[in-house]
């Protein structure tokens, strides 16, 4: 019985891609581009603005810096890790790049810098995860006091505003002019494509699925897990070091409360684009959808002027909803539909 | 079979994008006559920019052909605020009226905003120069610094020991209306004043109260205790009430009314003053008003006429000062406490 019930579960590791239309109908991917195109129609009969080209580029420059963060955050919640201190990590690094600013470095010293402190982080993170072996959800809380507290106290009420005009090209401008390309929407995407392919085409993919699967069974199967997770913690610093470039050169200024809230921002995400949260299941394809759902989403209905607090409401709703449908909808059917 | 099916899906995607440019075409120039102004705050929910809101509304009203747009992130983050300004900015509003979560991470959006035919001022909190037309302040310090003085002559008809409680000693408002009020007690009206002495309460209510208590210790002659901080005033005022000597020492400075009530009710308060915020959010939107209408350029050394607020001149860098510190006492402290 409990067999037959998991056969069509999104915790098996297929043999194959999917290949047949009524599979692919049916993928919790489908399901997120289908909401797409019901955001984009929606919001183009609600507002006359939404379907423009550069209202739509500038709304990415909003998105692309979290979307960064999610790629590794997701790779993460599948070998049934977390790591909540990624924001804390953002104005850590960006701290370090305001001090650095402040004593004179260059555009191409403060981005190592604010690289560095990421990885720094991360593998603070990672090291603690693994080596002294604690729950990384109990670590990352704490470090997210830690990192965000050492902000709160070296900046106080102040502001570091000196900043390099090219720090700020980094973080404002465009890869392409034509059709616009924000440099960190392209970033984003190359992102995104180097995660599929790893998660997806390459056995160390393989691996993190067997380890969210079971993490017991996939180290005597003699797949290194702490070696992997502790890489993804560190690469999950790193990238929240890259976020914290591109955020410090786009609003070229570092305050305590810089990225604040973000981690959970981060994390719906990865949960929206089907990760499940106990580990095992996810595409990197649904975590990109799922970024572009809320985040033209959200962009829309700020175009109507729906207060923010409402929006909040609405991606809440969006959250909860998408996660349910699916597994009301299978009860209601009996059971998950089999393939063959 | 399944290629031809592909066809007709990407056939039915195209119909669907050429039946949505159209209504992308048309749109804006159906859009509404009205000059539309938005109202940009630090966050929603917070009483006093409701009471901006409801000043921005009266204006609106009397202008006839002003729509405002209330609006602001639910956080207090120059992040969250840009996200609002690209919206406004997509949909192409008139004026951006904004009290800035920093100063200068706004100051990119603003200019995008500015390059693109939106008129942008800051009230407030400011926005730098280079990223708004003009700012206008409350109020400005000599107005705070006076206002505190003759708040406290008043009450103690220009006699008796007063002492000051601030913020921290390095608080850059505080110092500077400290400075101002210096300058007022100069004056002959007040030589029988006497300025005892300065203490600093952090912004803290326990180190406020604390610091309350070692005055009324230290001077027992103590009339008075000026505090130019809503955190300092509140503390103040409770530790007079604690040690019985309501009707010997009265404190008065800068408060918020709802948090002011119980202290003017219980009489340790005679008198104490704030900003009308609901004054400010009515100027702010007048000033937008006349700047897209062409009736003010905003710049140093001209004035803008701002309705029932009379004519405000702008200063040195195209700031303004809206008017006095508005005063509050039992006449009127039930009705503002239930705004902000």
């Amino acid at each position: 019985m409990s067999d037959q019930a998991q056969a069509g579960s999104r915790y098996d590791v297929a043999d194959r891609a999917a290949r047949s239309w009524g599979e692919r109908l049916t993928s919790w991917e489908s399901i997120l581009a289908l909401l797409l195109v019901a955001v984009f129609v929606v919001n183009g009969l609600l507002s006359p603005y939404f379907l423009d080209l550069f209202n739509l580029s500038d709304a990415t420059f909003n998105f692309s810096e979290k979307a960064l963060v999610a790629l590794p955050m997701a790779l993460l919640v599948l070998v049934r890790e977390i790591d909540l201190s990624v924001a804390a990590t953002i104005a850590l690094a960006s701290l370090a790049m305001g001090l650095c600013a402040e004593a004179g470095a260059g555009t191409p010293v403060l981005i190592l810098v604010g690289l560095c402190v990421g990885l720094v982080c991360g593998t603070a993170n990672g090291l603690l995860v693994t080596a002294v072996g604690l729950p990384s959800i109990v670590v990352t809380i704490g470090t997210m006091s830690l990192f965000r507290g050492i902000a709160q106290v070296v900046l106080g009420d102040q502001a570091v505003t000196k900043y390099p005009s090219g720090l700020g090209a980094i973080g404002q401008g465009y890869l392409v002019d034509m059709p616009p390309v924000p440099l960190s929407f392209a970033l984003f995407l190359a992102a995104a494509a180097v995660a599929a392919v790893v998660l997806h085409r390459t056995a160390l993919g393989r691996q993190l699925y067997a380890i969210g699967n079971n993490p017991v069974a996939a180290r005597f199967s003699g797949v290194p897990v702490d070696r992997i997770r502790f890489g993804l913690f560190a690469v999950t610093g790193l990238v929240s070091g890259l976020a914290a470039v591109l955020l410090t050169g786009r609003i070229g200024s570092t305050r305590p409360n810089i990225a604040m809230g973000w981690e959970l921002e981060i994390v719906t995400m990865v949960v929206l684009g089907g990760v499940s949260i106990a580990g095992g299941a996810g595409t990197v394809g649904g975590v990109v959808l799922a970024v572009f759902v809320l985040g033209f989403a959200t962009f829309g209905l700020s175009l109507v002027n729906v207060p923010g607090i409402v929006i909040n409401i609405l991606l809440g709703v969006l959250l909860v909803a998408a996660i349910a449908v699916p597994v009301v909808a299978g009860r209601l059917m009996g059971r998950a539909p089999t393939r063959d | 079979m399944s290629l031809s099916r592909r066809e007709t899906l990407k056939l039915i995607t195209a119909a669907g994008l050429a039946g949505a440019a159209p209504a992308a075409l048309v749109g804006p120039a159906a859009a509404q006559q009205k000059v539309r102004i938005a109202m940009v705050v630090k966050a929603l929910g917070i009483g006093f920019f409701d009471a901006c809101r409801d000043g921005g509304l009266e204006a609106a009203k009397e202008l006839g052909n002003v729509e405002l747009i209330y609006t602001g992130p639910t956080t207090t983050t120059a992040e969250a605020q840009i996200q609002v300004i690209d919206a406004l900015i997509a949909q192409k509003v008139d004026a951006i009226a904004i009290s800035a979560n920093d100063p200068n991470a706004l100051v990119p959006v603003c200019k995008k905003a500015m390059q693109r035919g939106v008129k942008v001022i800051s009230f407030d909190s400011g926005v730098a120069p280079e990223g708004r037309i003009m700012h206008l302040n409350p109020s400005n310090n000599a107005l705070i610094g006076s206002k505190c003085v003759q708040m406290m002559a008043k009450t103690l008809k220009n006699e008796g020991e007063v002492a000051i409680l601030s913020a921290t000693a390095q608080a850059t408002n505080q110092n500077i209306w400290i400075e101002e009020m210096k300058k007022e007690w100069a004056k002959p009206d007040y030589a029988k004043m006497k300025l005892v002495g300065t203490v600093y309460g952090d912004d803290l209510a326990d180190k406020s109260y604390r610091e309350t208590q070692g005055l009324l210790k230290a001077y027992p002659n103590l009339k008075g205790i000026i505090a130019p901080t809503s955190v300092g005033i509140v503390a103040a005022a409770k530790a007079v009430v604690d040690a019985g000597l309501v009707g010997k020492v009265y404190v008065t400075g800068l408060g918020l009314p709802s948090e002011m009530k119980g202290a003017v009710l219980a009489g340790a308060t005679d008198t104490f003053a704030i900003w009308n915020p609901i004054d400010l959010g009515y100027s702010a939107t007048m000033i937008a008003a006349a700047i897209v209408a062409g009736k003010a350029t905003g710049a140093a050394g001209t004035s803008v006429k701002a309705g029932r607020m009379g004519d405000i001149k702008i200063a040195e860098g195209a700031a303004a000062a809206m008017a006095d510190p508005f005063t509050f006492d039992k006449s009127n402290i039930e009705k503002f406490a239930a705004i902000f």
